[in-house]
């Protein structure tokens, strides 16, 4: 069985996880400003890389907790895991950063998510 | 009549009265009696005060009749007799007074099952994945996790024999019981017949 490695409770049986989608999504700090595009795209539009993708992860049948992790799409293989509004150490893997370029602000709670 | 159903739902963990447990060969499977359970959730900084809080994650503190097990940075299942329940709500809030807290009484939603024996461990391993040697789950491990299709709560009593309680939710324990029941007939050494 796979193992994820959840930032609480080490490694643990891939059966107790529940995966988040994509991490590290900033929420627009004035959604209203957005034209449709622009926030159609906020909700619904996720990059589906063939290699390393950011995902949020949440230990459901254990400590509860929300964490990132990187994950390889190919292998399969957990890079590295971390806590929720943290960065990565090797984030220059990442296949496709997904910062749009119309929504780089953010308060700080929104930068931690 | 409310209250009569309420106390049958206490005292019997399953729903009906169980067979004795025939301690099979290395394994005792046996429902826990009604017992008062507190879920407590809390943030920021630990006070020891009355309750031990500030240990590691997954573990338990405490014996097999009065207990509390730490299931995450914010969480703590709190185990302990019956009668011990009003005392503790009242022990709790004079602890955490002027501290954001919440401490749910949830008795009725959980029931304790015990696996002791050499082959408790095995047993176990039949649904749920998680390593139980001596070295990643020792005695005073405490963990949520999943036993096959069910959320449980799996504590390791320190003792000579393992010693471990499965906690899980009142609609699960009839599954949970059957589960344990049938792993504890595949975890027996296969007896040989002689050849004719
Ligand atoms: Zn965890």
């Amino acid at each position: 069985m796979l193992l994820i490695a959840c930032p609480h409770c080490g490694n643990r049986p891939e059966t107790e996880f529940r995966c988040g989608g994509q991490a590290h999504i900033v929420r627009p700090v004035d959604p209203a400003a957005l034209d449709d595009q622009s926030w159609s795209e906020h909700l619904f539009v996720r990059s589906n890389p063939r290699g390393v993708h950011a995902e949020r992860w949440c230990h459901s049948h254990g400590c509860g907790r929300w964490f990132n992790a990187l994950r390889d799409t190919v292998s399969d293989r957990f890079l590295e895991t971390y806590p929720a509004g943290a960065q990565p150490t090797r984030s220059s893997e990442i296949t496709s950063p997904e910062v749009p370029a119309t929504v780089t602000q953010s308060t700080v709670t929104q930068a931690r998510a | 009549m409310l209250e009569v159903r309420y106390r049958t739902a206490r005292t019997l963990p399953l729903g009906r009265p169980v067979a004795p447990a025939l301690p099979r060969g290395g394994i005792l499977i046996q429902p826990a009696e009604a017992e008062a359970r507190f879920s407590l959730r809390l943030r920021g900084p630990l006070s020891p005060g009355g309750f031990p809080l500030d240990r590691p994650i997954n573990t338990v503190t405490g014996d097999d009749r009065r207990w509390v097990a730490r299931l995450g940075p914010d969480e703590w299942l709190i185990g302990m007799p019956e009668g011990e329940a009003d005392l503790l709500a009242e022990a709790a809030a004079a602890d955490l007074r002027g501290r954001a807290h919440s401490l749910v009484d949830i008795s009725h939603r959980n029931v304790g099952i015990d696996v002791t024996g050499a082959l408790a461990a095995d047993v176990l391993n039949a649904g749920c994945p998680l390593d139980l040697g001596d070295a990643a789950f020792p005695p005073g491990s405490a963990t949520r996790t999943l036993l096959g299709k069910a959320e449980i709560v799996l504590i390791r009593h320190a003792g000579a024999v393992p010693s471990y309680r499965v906690e899980c939710w009142r609609s699960f324990a009839t599954y949970v019981h059957g589960f344990l029941q049938e792993a504890a007939i595949a975890a027996q050494p296969v007896e040989r017949v002689p050849a004719r």
